[in-house]
């Protein structure tokens, strides 16, 4: 090696690295920008959401819309029925849902965890967790309602299934969450392992599974989909479960594809309601939670 | 207290107390982990014989006659399955990138002080109801997209070869491409919480040797944090899928809902949980277009079945410690 290459080189080594280093920070920047775009996006859309249905909902909101039925566009109707056979429904749903998420949840934690039931059990209820919506509500319909009849009690049915896999996963996550020198210890005072995971393990983990209750109730009080084919919607007053039974998503779907100026009023107004309280329901989950991370 | 000391010899029949009670309670459990696996196979068979007459009638023939003729009562199922994929992969087409900066943002780049209220933010994009992203879209995202976008789309590729195909007039509004950046918006947060949620599993020690040897954030993301969780990340899109490919009252609202295949993504078409939606109302009890509905829905199930069951898969062995 000659002496001026060996001077040159590193110079022109120092030269590239710097082009090089820049290149790499100008890239880095861009997708740094990109990043922080991305994520404005996604909190312009909610901020989008959340305005559009104040602008549009809150101009409609009236005593009269919690205390009228639906009436024909132009006689000063409100959501009356609609709202409580939502509560109806989404409460029987989650009645139902609830013990045997548990149930199942606590089959996955504290019986089969790792047993190839146990682990088909879980996938499939995994699967169940994402599953289309409308096709929990064809099945209602094949099961009850085809030859039956609509009905309220078949709506909530469907918001059922909808309900158990969303407790079950949280309540398998909860009861892994505890340690396991916690039941050592009711067992060693003679307690059977019913009841150390009753009074032991369930009260231990209760937010948390409380936390899944209120994710699924908040889940399912939006559906709309299963409920089309299970409790149809009615514009009457009826509380009776073998009867069609309206529902706020239903009334929404219904008045928003209207022509008539007062009932897409009404749409607005009813969508805002079911999505604050929603979203309300989702932050008191989340809020519930926060302790035990 | 001195009563049990007392009692303590005849301790045997209380055990046995207990263990029936333990023998009723792991009955009850694991009849509900088994009505898990019932409910499954109810939904597939209930869907499936509602569906046999419509597949009896047309056969195979079903998955590709394009054909949905109440008139005539001829059922093709071609339309709604290229429209449930078209506007699927195409939401996913916009939504994994977006998805994948927020993660990026809140597992690396964000101040620790935002990162909860964000990512709270984002999550809570999930919760919204789909038909409120149906109004939404109905009342804000049509009127923008027909007076603006697409206009000023259609004119400024007017001649160039393909995408003048693929983007053409008339400005309605609705369409596959609506559709689609709906779905793509409701994906989003799913798919963003699976990023992060996986992103934040890579140990900090090899982050941490990739920023010492001096590499930049995007260097480290790249070449540490993507290839640690790249089996996750692809469960975290298949997820985004599944819940594109079954979404409904969104759909229904912007589709356009007509019955033809188009290379047209401005054009209106259906997808199979939007037909099955919009026409269930209209069907009679045991007519063959309701039993062309099942099967439509049969069909969305195996489909979803499918992608869920990968993502599955693909996302078991890092997340959440369940093994």
């Amino acid at each position: 090696m000659s002496a001026t290459t060996a001077m040159a080189e590193p110079r022109r080594d120092l030269r590239m690295a710097a082009t090089l280093s820049r290149r790499r920070q100008r890239r880095n920047f861009v997708i740094k920008v990109f990043c922080i775009l991305a994520t404005v996006v996604g909190l312009v859309v909610l901020a989008s959401i959340l305005f559009t249905l104040l602008r549009l909902g809150i101009g409609g909101l009236k005593v009269t819309v919690f205390t009228h039925m639906t009436k024909p566009s132009g006689e000063d109707g409100g959501l009356l029925n609609p709202i409580v056979g939502s509560l109806i429904q989404t409460g029987i749903g989650a009645a139902i849902g609830t013990p045997i998420g548990i149930m199942v949840g606590t089959y996955l934690a504290e019986y089969a965890a790792k047993s190839v039931l146990g682990n088909a059990v879980r996938f499939v209820s995994d699967v169940l967790l994402s599953a289309p919506s409308i096709l929990i509500g064809l099945f209602i319909y094949q099961l009850f309602v085809n030859g039956h009849g609509y009905s309220g009690i078949a709506g909530a049915l469907s918001l059922a299934v909808i309900v158990i896999p969303i407790v079950v996963r949280t309540t398998e996550d909860m009861l892994r969450l505890i340690p396991v020198a916690l039941r050592e210890a009711a067992v060693a005072l003679g307690a059977p392992k019913w009841k150390a995971i009753v009074l032991i393990c369930y009260r231990a983990a209760l937010d948390g599974i409380a936390t899944g209750v209120l994710l699924a109730v908040a889940r399912v009080a939006g559906e709309t989909a299963p409920l089309l084919f299970t409790s149809l919607g009615n514009g009457n007053w009826s509380l009776d479960l073998t009867k069609p039974m309206a529902s706020l998503p239903l009334a929404i779907y219904k008045y928003a594809g209207s022509p008539a100026d007062d009932w897409v009023q009404l749409a607005w107004v009813g969508a805002m309601l079911i999505t604050f309280g929603v979203l309300a329901l989702n932050i008191v989950a989340r809020v519930a939670l926060r302790p035990r991370r | 207290m001195s009563q049990i000391a007392v009692a303590a010899p005849s301790i045997r029949p209380r055990r046995t107390g207990g263990a029936f009670g333990d023998k009723v309670f792991a009955a009850f459990a694991l009849a509900a982990g088994l009505l898990v696996l019932v409910l499954l196979g109810a939904i597939i068979v209930s869907l499936f014989i509602g569906g046999l007459p419509s597949f009896r009638a047309f056969g195979l023939g079903f998955l590709t006659d394009a054909d949905w003729d109440p008139v005539q009562h001829i059922y093709g199922a071609a339309v709604p399955i290229f429209g449930t994929l078209v506007t699927s992969v195409l939401a996913l087409a916009m939504a994994v990138p977006l998805a994948f900066g927020i993660a990026f943002y809140l597992t690396e780049l964000a101040p620790p002080w935002v990162r909860r209220p964000i990512g709270t933010a984002i999550e809570l994009l999930a919760a919204v109801p789909s038909i409120i992203y149906g109004m939404w879209g109905f009342f804000v995202i049509v009127p923008a997209m027909g007076d603006y976008i697409q206009p000023h789309v259609i004119d400024t590729l007017d001649g160039i070869p393909v995408l003048q195909d693929l983007f053409a007039g008339p400005p309605f509004g609705t369409g596959l491409f609506t559709a689609s950046l709906i779905l793509a918006v409701m994906v989003i947060p799913f798919i963003a919480a699976t990023m992060r949620d996986v992103f934040l599993t890579v140990p900090a020690v090899y982050k941490e040797s990739a920023y010492g040897v001096g590499c930049t954030t995007w260097e480290v993301m790249r070449s540490i944090v993507l290839p640690y969780t790249r089996t996750s990340v692809v469960g975290g899109v298949m997820l985004g899928l599944g819940r594109a490919l079954g979404e409904t009252m969104a759909v229904t609202f912007v589709i356009g809902n007509t019955n033809r295949i188009t290379a047209n993504l401005f054009g209106s078409g259906n997808t199979i949980a939007s037909l099955v939606a919009l026409e269930f109302g209209e069907s009679e009890t045991g007519s063959l277009k309701l039993s062309s509905l099942l099967a439509l829905g049969f069909i969305l199930f195996v489909i979803s079945f499918i992608v869920l069951a990968i993502s599955r898969l693909l996302l078991r062995p890092r997340v959440g410690g369940r093994t």
